[in-house]
């Protein structure tokens, strides 16, 4: 056999990718599952820590930065592994999935909360005054004025980040959910074949480019905008 | 309560795994000194060929980038840690992890110089080629200074990213910290170790993200 | 002793920054439709205390009355009160997220809790006033700075103020964009708006103004009808200060 048929018997076997393909794609639904749910939870709490941190009461706002620095300055797989094995022996018991959903939902949020305030810092001063200067209360301010203009110039950056953090759903496989990189490594155990492998990394591509597109899509347009 | 400290802070259990996990934090450190400079070496050849003047050398550049960022590190890590034997390479975990590293976090390194040396006004080019500068040295001297001063933030940011990143190594058997933690903790069947190699990664990483919450933080007028 | 027929009575006025006193004390009644115009070197305390009369700065002592309600009793509605203050910043402060329709409607709606097409109707109807009745679904950034500051007065005017406070209205605008938002604030006058203004247009002081305020280091130097003041001043302060406008 010469090296091109090696190759291909190896990384895209078409028994191996007839018998496992179904896998990856179960695998693709519950990573997609994992991906939304951790979007839509993350971006939610980091953007109401961020607007209750434009209260500026100190106390509130002390643990705000606090669970923003821990979950910026741990590796999520650590704090994965801390939750998954530490909550049984005090008693809870979640799912993989539930832990993976958790965990990532909160390093989304402390993200998310950075660059939400950092938004909300960079409205100049007189929007807040002009809004004020009409009768409108400091909460109706922050909703109907400052947060529409704070988020419009976080999206690309949100962007970005919430991409590296989704794709982290991969470390699920380290605690047994199901998502696409678990039923790869599976299968590849099974058919002693480096196709899963592959098709896996492609699930992932065929998943996320279009995303990684949008957001260097968005970031030209925001250049375009400033400029 | 006490539940909870003997579970998650057992000072007997972390005292015993002390060394174990010292000696993973030495791993990590030589994992950072390997992983880092790959990254912003390579991220820096990423961009200049993302900057080509050739579309033909520019687009696949940027396909790759892209396919790099949609493809976890995880993922790439296992590719590598795991198929590559069956096309008979196999990479030590310490090789393995340094490769995927190079790929991943070339290309994210490479993104945050290329917005850098884009951030340069081509006002600079022309100075510094009018005074007879070749174009790599312009590059050199004039324009890369310039991009890294005004991306030194991200640059940061993306380095805290890869020292955290080093814990998926753990995953491949590459005793660092994480995985001695790990190790440790199947030993005790307690999850105090894992609590303590938190509390060195916080150490060490909590004041770069404190440095970085203030350099990103620019208040508006 | 508050005097109960003016719109805005300011009485022992004090702010400080820090150690910094920026308002050492200021008295300024201002009657029923008058023009009184506010003038003094950089840094003499005058935005701060056009900010103080609509509270975007807390005073720390004396009394703002307006239309005899006193603004720094807790007990006061602010926003409610503020609805009934105009204020036109230096920098316009346009929403620019928002189409320039929307700007003039989001207090009525929002805090006024009118009905949309209410909203509209006086929105536009303000528009009309200010000459941008074409320009309602056009965004900020989409006018020149002249426009821009008319509909940041056509803001304050669709809220029906019972007196406007102009912070250097016409600073951040090109010389030949100043004229558009002079005729606004004439026609204001002329409709019987009581203003305010803080300003270096001494040829519409001398022409608008019922009087002109004069204030230096945080304390009103001398006032006195436009002809006075500027004919005729009393202090030497005023007139060095005159005397470097050409004036
Ligand atoms: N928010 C603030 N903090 C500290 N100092 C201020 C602030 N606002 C104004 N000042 C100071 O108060 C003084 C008066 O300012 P201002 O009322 O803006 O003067 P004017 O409008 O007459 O130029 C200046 O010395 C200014 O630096
Ligand atoms: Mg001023």
């Amino acid at each position: 056999m010469d090296s091109s048929t090696i190759f291909l018997d190896a990384f895209l076997n078409p028994a191996v990718i007839d018998r496992y393909l179904p896998d990856i794609l179960k695998g693709m639904v519950v990573t997609v599952e994992v991906a939304l749910a951790v979007v839509a939870t993350g971006i939610a709490l980091g953007l109401a820590l961020a607007a209750l941190r434009s209260f500026r009461v100190r106390a509130v706002n002390a643990a705000i930065v606090l669970f923003v620095d821990v979950f910026r300055a741990l590796p999520p797989l650590v704090v994965i592994l801390i939750v998954y094995f530490g909550l049984p022996s005090v008693g809870i018991t979640l799912s993989g999935f539930a832990v993976l959903w958790l965990v990532l939902s909160l390093v989304l949020a402390a993200f998310a909360e950075e660059i939400f305030w950092s938004g909300i810092l960079s409205i100049r001063k007189g929007q807040w005054e002009a809004a004020r200067s009409t009768g409108l209360t400091f909460v109706q301010t922050l909703v109907w004025v400052i947060l529409p203009q704070a988020v419009r110039m976080t999206v690309p950056p949100l962007t970005n980040r919430t991409i590296a953090i989704t794709k982290n759903s991969a470390l699920g496989a380290v605690i047994g959910v199901p998502e696409i990189l678990m039923q790869a490594q599976t299968a590849q155990s099974f058919s002693g074949n480096a196709t899963p492998l592959l098709l896996g990394a492609i699930a992932y591509i065929v998943l996320f480019v279009p995303v990684v597109a949008l957001g260097r899509w968005l970031e030209t347009r925001f250049a375009w905008g400033r400029s | 309560m006490d539940v909870f400290v003997s579970q998650f802070l057992n000072v007997e259990i972390i005292a015993q795994a002390w060394p174990l996990l010292l000696r993973g934090l030495g791993m990590t450190a030589l994992l950072c000194a390997a992983v880092i400079p790959l990254g912003l070496v390579g991220g820096l050849l990423v961009a200049l060929v993302c900057l080509s003047r050739h579309r033909a050398v520019r687009w696949p550049a940027f396909v790759l980038v892209d396919f790099f960022r949609a493809v976890p590190p995880l993922v790439l890590l296992i590719f590598i840690y795991a198929g590559l034997p069956f096309a008979g390479i196999r990479p030590s975990p310490f090789v393995a992890v340094c490769v995927a590293f190079l790929l991943n976090t070339g290309a994210y390194y490479g993104e945050i110089y290329r917005a850098g040396i884009e951030s340069i006004g081509k006002g600079q080019w022309e100075a510094a080629r009018s005074t007879g500068l070749t174009a790599g040295q312009t590059l050199t001297w004039v324009i890369i200074p310039q991009a890294v001063r005004n991306v030194l933030p991200d640059l940061v940011s993306n380095t805290v990213e890869v020292v955290k990143l080093t814990s998926i190594a753990s995953v491949v058997a590459l005793p660092e910290l994480l995985y001695s933690a790990d190790m440790a903790r199947s030993l005790t069947y307690n999850p105090s170790p894992i609590v303590a190699a938190a509390a060195i990664y916080l150490a060490l990483l909590w004041p770069c993200v404190r440095l970085l919450s203030r350099l990103e933080h620019r208040v508006g007028r | 002793m508050p005097d109960s027929a003016a719109m805005l009575d300011v009485a022992g006025l004090r702010k400080r920054f820090g150690t910094l006193e920026v308002l050492r004390g200021i008295d300024l009644t201002v009657r029923p439709q008058e023009l009184v115009f506010v003038i003094g070197p950089s840094g003499s305390g005058k935005s701060t205390l056009l900010r103080c009369c609509n509270r975007l700065e807390e005073p720390d002592e004396g009394s703002i009355r307006v239309d005899g309600v006193e603004l720094l009793d807790p007990r006061t509605d602010i926003n409610a009160m503020r609805r009934q203050i105009g204020m036109v910043f230096q920098s316009f402060n346009l929403y620019p997220h928002m189409t320039v329709l929307a700007n003039i409607t989001l207090a009525l709606r929002k805090s006024l809790g009118k009905s949309r097409a209410e909203a509209r109707d006086i929105g536009e109807a303000a528009l009309a006033r200010v000459g941008l009745a074409d320009k309602a679904g056009a965004y900020p950034a989409q006018l020149s700075g002249g426009q821009q500051q008319r509909a940041a007065i056509a803001r304050a005017v669709a809220l029906e103020p019972k007196i406007m406070l102009f912070d250097e209205p016409t600073s951040a605008l090109d010389p030949e964009l100043v004229g558009s938002v002079l005729a606004v604030m004439r026609e204001l006058r002329g409709a019987g708006m009581t203003m305010v203004v803080v300003s270096h247009e001494m040829r519409f002081a001398r022409e608008a103004a019922d009087r002109v305020v004069f204030m230096d280091a945080g304390a009103i130097v001398e006032e006195g009808p436009p002809e006075q003041i500027f004919g005729a001043p009393r202090h030497a302060r005023t007139r060095s200060f005159l005397a470097d406008f050409g004036g």
